[in-house]
């Protein structure tokens, strides 16, 4: 089966790059990364603040499922609505650096549409780290929406 | 045609993953792997030449022929190391796509 999610990332270089087809009209998609309630629900963390504009900025918290706090920030560059935006994102108190990601919307037809995430790090050794904290997290998430679907049957 | 080594947009590609299921099955000439495809047999040679390329498929020159083998070390070393973090975005993209579409419908 075609994946709907794919990830580019060739080895020995500091960037990847995540695509997605959406069964959803761009506008849709893209307000889905703006209204902080919704973007909660599918990243599963707390929006501090969202501040969607050009030198905006926002502050994220997810807790894990033994209830350790993680935040995460970063300041936008750019911001065209349903088009594009350009933002840094940094863990709060861990060593990872600071990371650019280029989010790229794009009407495919008037019912779907494509998100083009291009992210680069500040060196390999920092995206190899984040792609093995990413490991831990989908484990970890993978682990709360067994939950969710448990608690539902109750 | 993309000529990128990459290995991962070489695994993106749907005629190349489907050359990859033949030949893990049993290690073929071009010529065979071609016929299982109603494309070109220049074009499933380009698709061989960057799987090749990517270590997917190692080559064997016995006699006159050539033959692929797959060359499964090399697809682990992608699966292990990206999948879990593919895997958490997509989980995340699945529950955007849901939540919208009830969002849409209210509305």
């Amino acid at each position: 089966m075609e994946q709907k999610t794919k990830i580019y990332a060739e080895e020995g270089k500091q960037e990847l790059v995540i695509t997605r087809e959406f069964d959803l009209p761009l506008e849709l998609l893209f307000k889905a990364y703006i209204v902080p309630e919704i973007v909660e629900q599918w990243m599963g963390t707390k929006v501090l603040k969202l501040e969607s504009k050009k030198h905006g900025s926002y502050q994220f918290e997810t807790t894990d499922p033994q209830g350790n706090k993680y935040r995460f920030n970063g300041v936008i560059h750019e911001f065209t609505p349903n088009q594009k935006i350009t933002r840094t994102f940094e863990f709060e108190n861990m060593p990872f650096g600071v990371q650019l990601e280029f989010l790229e919307f794009e009407q495919l037809t008037h019912h779907t549409s494509k998100l083009k995430m291009h992210v680069i790090y500040e060196s390999i050794a920092q995206k190899d780290q984040v792609l093995k904290i990413g490991m831990t997290n989908g484990i970890n998430m993978a682990h709360n929406r067994l939950q969710d679907v448990v608690n539902k049957l109750k | 045609m993309e000529l990128r080594r990459d290995i991962f947009q070489a695994i993106a590609d749907p005629t190349r993953r489907a050359i990859l299921s033949l030949v893990a099955l049993q290690s073929m000439t071009p010529g065979a792997i071609a016929e299982n495809f109603n494309t070109s047999r220049q074009t499933i040679s380009k698709h061989i030449q960057i799987l090749t390329e990517c270590q997917l498929l190692t080559q064997e020159q016995t006699g006159r022929e050539i033959f692929y083998h797959f060359n499964p070390t090399k697809m682990k070393e992608v699966a292990d190391w990206l999948e879990p973090f593919r895997q958490m975005w997509d989980e995340r993209f699945n529950k955007l796509e849901t939540i919208m579409k009830k969002y849409k419908s209210k509305k």
